[in-house]
């Protein structure tokens, strides 16, 4: 059975161009700020941008926007599996 | 018109996705490695991290974010049946890679020859802290560095298929699946670059 061309939603060059122009401007402030003494905020910062940017990677340029339930329910998962991996791995490190 | 086979878009399409959660985990386990290291030797790290180039790590973020919008245009392309466009970006998406590895490559062959890679007198002389920010460093973009390889070598083979028109508007899932794997080797650098590079 062929795929039918409605049933996939295209995302148009020019979408795709904006979701890139967010990445590089997000990846400019990511770099901006960490030259600025925030201490352990820093990192926090950081990784929050980059949250930000694999989140819009994941829902644009891999379609996850546009994806069925099943597909955003399994990657809902894997992200619950690795945030109980590195903390539950922090209940101990913390408090040794 | 006898069958071809069966084709089964979804299934495809949820296969590739199961193996890249694997994925996720495998560098989620490195990037777990990094976090407890880092709150082991918070100094050390900052102090190992000054010594690589954020402009190199930057450019290098900046080129990857470019491959995804290239793979991701050639996936648009391809379901518009615009195949030279498609091939195109496919050849765009190959070149960025191949930017990305000679500058990965610069940067491990500067701090190879100043002696610093896992295992060197130098990291045995130094703090434990700094030795073992370089052996995570090594071995994530090295693992890293093997998925963008492998990443280039599968579209240029699926950019092939695409130019043949082997891959088309009616039948592009392992294009797709190909810009999947692509979209990955992207969304790991984005971490590995504020990690590593930024924590000055």
């Amino acid at each position: 059975m062929s795929i039918e061309q409605c049933e996939h939603h295209i995302i148009s060059f020019g979408k795709l161009t904006a979701v890139w122009l967010v990445l590089l401007i997000l990846t400019g402030l990511t770099v901006l700020i960490t030259r600025i003494d925030l201490g352990g905020y820093k990192v926090l910062g950081a990784l929050a941008i980059a949250c930000l940017k694999s989140g819009l990677v994941i829902a644009f340029f891999m379609h996850m926007r546009y994806e069925g339930r099943l597909l955003r329910w399994f990657l809902f998962l894997t992200l619950a599996t690795l945030a109980i991996f590195i903390g539950f791995t922090f209940f101990d490190v913390l408090y040794r | 018109m006898s069958q071809t086979g069966h084709k089964d878009y979804a299934g495809d399409k949820l296969g590739m996705w199961l193996f890249l959660f694997t994925e996720l985990l495998l560098f989620g386990g490195l990037f777990l490695m990094y976090a407890v290291y880092l709150d082991r030797y918070p100094q050390e790290f900052a102090a190992a991290g000054h010594q690589l180039n954020w402009v190199l790590g930057m450019a290098n973020t900046m080129i990857l974010l470019t491959s995804s919008l290239f793979a991701a245009m050639a996936v648009s392309a391809v379901q518009q049946g615009e195949k030279r466009q498609a091939v195109g970006m496919i050849i765009g998406t190959i070149l960025c890679a191949s930017g990305f590895m000679a500058i990965k490559y610069a940067e491990w062959s500067a701090k190879i020859s100043h002696g610093i890679y896992p295992g060197s007198e130098l990291m045995k002389a130094g703090a434990p802290g700094e030795s073992v920010f370089f052996s995570l460093y090594y071995l994530t973009t090295g693992i890293h560095g093997l998925h963008v390889l492998i990443g280039g070598a599968l579209l240029g083979w699926v950019g092939i298929k695409v130019s043949r028109g082997q891959v088309h508007k009616h039948d592009y899932v392992l294009l797709e699946n190909g810009a999947l794997y692509w979209h990955l080797v992207d969304l790991i650098w984005i971490f590995i670059f504020p990690l590593y590079y930024l924590m000055l």
